[in-house]
């Protein structure tokens, strides 16, 4: 059985029941079959998309940070190895400074250096990551090297 | 004929010496003959190892092109043969780097001692009749003295570089080669029972039957002592080239790197003589009274081409396992093989306390029953920590197989 | 007297035989044990996401060669994968067919390179590497009678492939298939049994199939833990739907089963490429797509393979422009190495080196 992506109807109506207010219907959705995410529930819903029964994300794909000048999108894929489906989730950030995210560390290990990644070039914290440092580049460089206004 | 020496001389009994001093005598007064052909003697004894650890680096980089499906250096001279040369000239023409935090003095020393116990090993080491450099009575015990040098250099070069490396390096080293020393000794102290004698040349002539035959389990215990101390493969733990960089000489370079390469090189050939002359009857051989060399040669050759295709083949063992090899697998099979030896030759032996080639034959049929006892036992104990548990072949090949 | 010791710190590398590449660990040892472990990298780090947002569409397949340059065609894949995802367009069948069977090609190489700096990091100087690069040497060959390179391949385009194979590639490809069951025989005689291998290597350093899954663990390393995932099945692309092939597993979840997982996937792969030729049909290699490709703003894919490395993905988001608004790597050598410091503090010197060459990691996909 091939592995299928749910879609974003699916996928919101579990997350809208199983984290009440975290859905961010604010958000224009440009690309099929993805649910936006407040950013300060990133964490909780995260959390109840890895313990949810049916749902049952057991795998991080990757964490991918987007400059869109005024505001930051951030974009998981994730993948449930025994229920075989794929889902992604996407929330904003709005402003360039002092950006913080709650970690999905201790949910997934394998978020570990896709966030100090996600900080060393995008320049984005992440709240509750016990080891936050640059991670390609040295500490004590200037800027975050894949932000659009840097160079 | 000037000069003679006494037969109370010790140096009689070394005939090469004493064809040398007889012939410098001729021309020059016997006082001073008497150290010109001692500087002779050591001329060959010298040049005849780092020759012999040149060509062998020769023979070794071919041979294990050959196993790597290369072809290995074949530029410099007929065959890449002076390809040795170019190496030594490259390295001499290089920066000799000391590290700055180094003890300079003891870091200056290692190449040498190093190198000093492979030469001096050669020299009791008999390669045709009567031609042993020095005829040592106490032989067998003088090789193990020496060899224990080696020890102390490495040890040496660790803690002189300054360099974590060079000391992991040393310690494994030291670790290991004091391990070792104990089933080695253990296992030569059979082939001196059986020849009666520590001196090599009787060694030699007491072995009517080869004692790789007579003593196959101290053959065996011997070899892979041996190869320990040699640091060579699966025992290549002090210099363990994926995880040390070059282990305890990580910081030599230039002239000093090239004197401890030619030590270990040469090591590999005087450890062969010593194992040829102790377990494969030395020079001895069909026509050995004038091609007892050649025979000695050859048995070398095959030892040190049977070190290569090890080294070229078997991947290294870690250092937990590395003793634990020596001390629970090889020194209980030398104890017992002593035991074993010890019995015999009680039983075995005439009254004037010589033992005939059919007693050797009959020892060598004992022998080979415990070996493989011994072997079968040990086998079982060890067989369930290295086979695996599920079979290789599953059924992911089974399918492909039937492709 | 009592004995007085205390831990040493040790930097391994990012200049050390054994780290393959230029990588780092700063480790602190107890004697030969590892208390302390904390991998660093960044060395080879060329900002491959921030050069793809300069670059259009075509260009940025040579940055995708090295990434992992060791399995160039693989990365090739992924990327075209994505961007074809993004543009629509749908792959002629003998493309499809001339990618799988050169990714199959490239991760039998890869397969083989990674096996060999394994045996090499457990001391075997080089004798199963040299047997391996044989092999991929002819694989190399044949690459480039394809596009004329042997490393950094650039063979794929979005579309298509670049070119149709030669009339001469396909009789000899039949004979390096002919070769290589006697090659990679040997080098399974050789060594998949040896004692040596399996004392050093079995129960060390063992990956529990839970923490491989939490810590994003994928390709033959998770697969060595137990799990059957691999995206050639589980969401196939390319020609692999029709391809009959077996995913090989373990349980053990040590460095010897990571090392036989890879074993038995070479063979898998050579499955794959001997259907391909039986199935493959003449037709055209590439779809029609422009030079220069410019997908509708807005638009985003993952194009993700099961590289030889594990999941290997391409997240390529457009604006409309000519050059992609966004390309992130999901490299799966970086996600692999989450699980270091749990697969190495407690075990010795001589077992990091060995499980690092177990984890087959490159360098140049670790930093991009």
């Amino acid at each position: 059985m091939a592995v299928h992506q749910l879609s974003a109807e699916e996928l919101a109506e579990k997350v809208s029941v199983g984290v009440p207010d975290s859905l961010d219907t604010t958000s224009i959705n440009t690309a099929e079959n993805v649910i936006w995410v407040k950013s300060s529930k990133v964490a909780d819903v995260a959390s109840f998309m890895k313990s949810d029964v049916g749902l049952d994300f057991n795998f991080l794909n990757s964490i991918t940070a987007i400059d869109y000048i005024n505001h930051f999108e951030i974009v998981y894929h994730l993948t449930s190895i025994d229920k075989e489906h794929t889902a992604i989730i996407k929330t904003r950030l709005d402003g360039r400074e002092e950006l913080s995210l709650p970690s999905v560390y201790h949910l997934w290990r394998g978020a570990d250096f896709q966030e100090r990644e996600i900080w060393d070039l995008m320049g984005i914290g992440f709240s509750g990551h016990p080891n936050l440092k640059r991670i390609m580049l040295w500490e004590g460089f200037d800027g975050h090297p894949l932000r659009k206004d840097y160079l | 004929m000037n000069c003679v020496l006494g037969s109370d001389n010790i140096l009689n009994d070394t005939v090469l010496y004493r064809v040398i001093y007889e012939a410098v005598g001729n021309v020059l007064p016997c006082g001073l003959s008497y150290v010109v052909a001692g500087l002779a003697m050591m001329m060959i004894l010298v040049n005849g190892v780092l020759v012999g650890a040149g060509l062998f680096s020769w023979v070794e980089r071919r041979l294990i092109g050959r196993f790597h499906n290369r072809i290995g250096p074949n530029r410099w001279g007929p065959f890449g043969l002076l390809q040795p040369m170019a190496d030594l000239v490259k390295l001499l023409t290089k920066e000799d780097l000391t590290p700055k935090s180094a003890d300079r003095l003891l870091f200056a020393i290692v190449p040498v001692a190093m190198l000093a116990p492979v030469i001096l090993t050669m020299a009791v080491v008999p390669f045709a009749k009567d031609t042993a450099l020095a005829n040592l009575n106490v032989g067998v015990l003088y090789i193990l003295a020496v060899t224990s040098i080696t020890s102390v250099a490495i040890f040496m070069a660790g803690w002189a570089s300054d360099n974590r490396y060079a000391m992991f390096g040393a310690s494994r080293g030291v670790a290991v080669l004091i391990s070792y020393e104990v089933p080695v000794v253990m296992s030569l102290l059979g082939v001196v029972l059986l020849a009666g004698s520590m001196s090599l040349d009787d060694v030699v002539s007491a072995q009517n039957v080869p004692f790789l035959l007579v003593q196959p389990m101290a053959f065996f215990v011997f070899l892979a002592g041996i190869s320990a101390e040699l640091n060579r493969t699966p025992f290549d733990l002090a210099e363990a080239e994926s995880e040390l960089i070059a282990g305890f000489h990580t910081e030599y370079s230039g002239v000093k790197f090239a004197l401890i390469q030619a030590a270990e090189f040469g090591a590999v050939l005087t450890s062969s003589a010593v194992i040829v002359t102790l377990f494969l009857s030395g020079w001895s051989g069909p026509f050995s009274e004038y091609f007892g060399w050649a025979w000695f040669l050859l048995k070398i050759g095959v030892l040190a081409f049977m070190f290569s295709w090890v080294r070229a083949t078997l991947p290294r063992l870690r250092i937990d396992q590395l003793l634990a090899f020596a001390w629970k697998f090889l020194l209980p099979l030398s104890i017992i093989n002593l035991f074993a030896t010890a019995l015999e030759v009680y039983f075995l032996r005439d009254d004037a306390g010589t033992l005939a080639t059919s007693d050797l034959w009959v020892m060598a049929g004992i022998n080979f029953g415990v070996a493989f006892a011994c072997l079968i036992i040990f086998g079982t104990l060890i067989k369930e920590k290295v086979r695996p548990a599920r079979l290789i072949t599953g059924d992911t090949l089974s399918a492909v197989e039937a492709d | 007297m009592p004995i007085h010791t205390e831990p040493m710190t040790v930097n391994i590398g990012p200049q050390h035989p054994s780290t393959h590449g230029v990588f780092r660990l700063r480790v602190t040892f107890d004697g030969e044990e590892i208390l302390e472990v904390e991998p660093i990298f960044g060395y080879l780090h060329r900002g491959t996401e921030k050069l793809a947002e300069e670059r259009n569409y075509t260009q940025i397949v040579t940055l995708t060669d090295r990434l992992d340059y060791v399995s160039s065609m693989i990365n090739n894949q992924a990327y075209c994968l994505a961007v074809e995802e993004l543009l629509g367009v749908e792959v002629p069948q003998r493309a499809k067919y001339l990618r799988t069977l050169t990714a199959e090609l490239q991760r039998v190489a890869s397969h083989l390179m990674g096996i060999g700096f394994f045996l090499q990091d457990l001391g075997t100087l080089g004798t199963p590497l040299m047997y391996g690069f044989r092999s991929r040497e002819k694989i190399l060959d044949l690459f480039e009678m394809l596009c004329g390179a042997r490393i950094t391949l650039s063979y794929m385009r979005p579309g298509g492939v670049f070119f149709d194979a030669p009339d001469d590639f396909w009789p000899a490809l039949d004979q390096f298939l002919e070769d290589f069951d006697i090659e990679f025989e040997e080098l399974e005689r050789l060594i998949l049994e040896n004692e040596i291998v399996m004392v050093r290597t079995r129960g060390v350093s063992v990956l529990p199939l839970d923490l491989a899954i939490n810590a994003s663990v994928s390709g033959p390393t998770l697969r060595a833990s137990g799990s059957d995932w691999d995206w050639r099945k589980k969401a196939p692309y390319d020609a692999y739907d029709r391809m009959d092939f077996e995913v090989p597993t373990a349980t053990g979840g040590d460095n010897y089963d990571r090392f036989w997982v890879r074993m038995q996937e070479i063979r898998q792969s050579i499955r794959i490429v001997r259907q391909c030729v039986e199935q493959i049909e003449p037709g055209a290699t590439r779809a029609e797509v422009p030079l220069i490709l410019r997908p509708k703003p807005g638009t985003e894919s993952y194009g993700r393979v099961e590289a030889s490395k594990g999941e290997l993905a391409f997240y390529v988001v457009s604006d409309g422009g000519i050059s992609p608004y966004r390309m992130k790597v999901r490299s799966p050598s970086l996600i692999n190495l989450t699980v270091t410091e749990h697969l190495l503090v407690g075990w010795k010197l001589s077992d990091m080196i060995v499980t690092l060459g177990s984890l087959d990691i490159n360098m140049g996909e670790v930093d991009r």
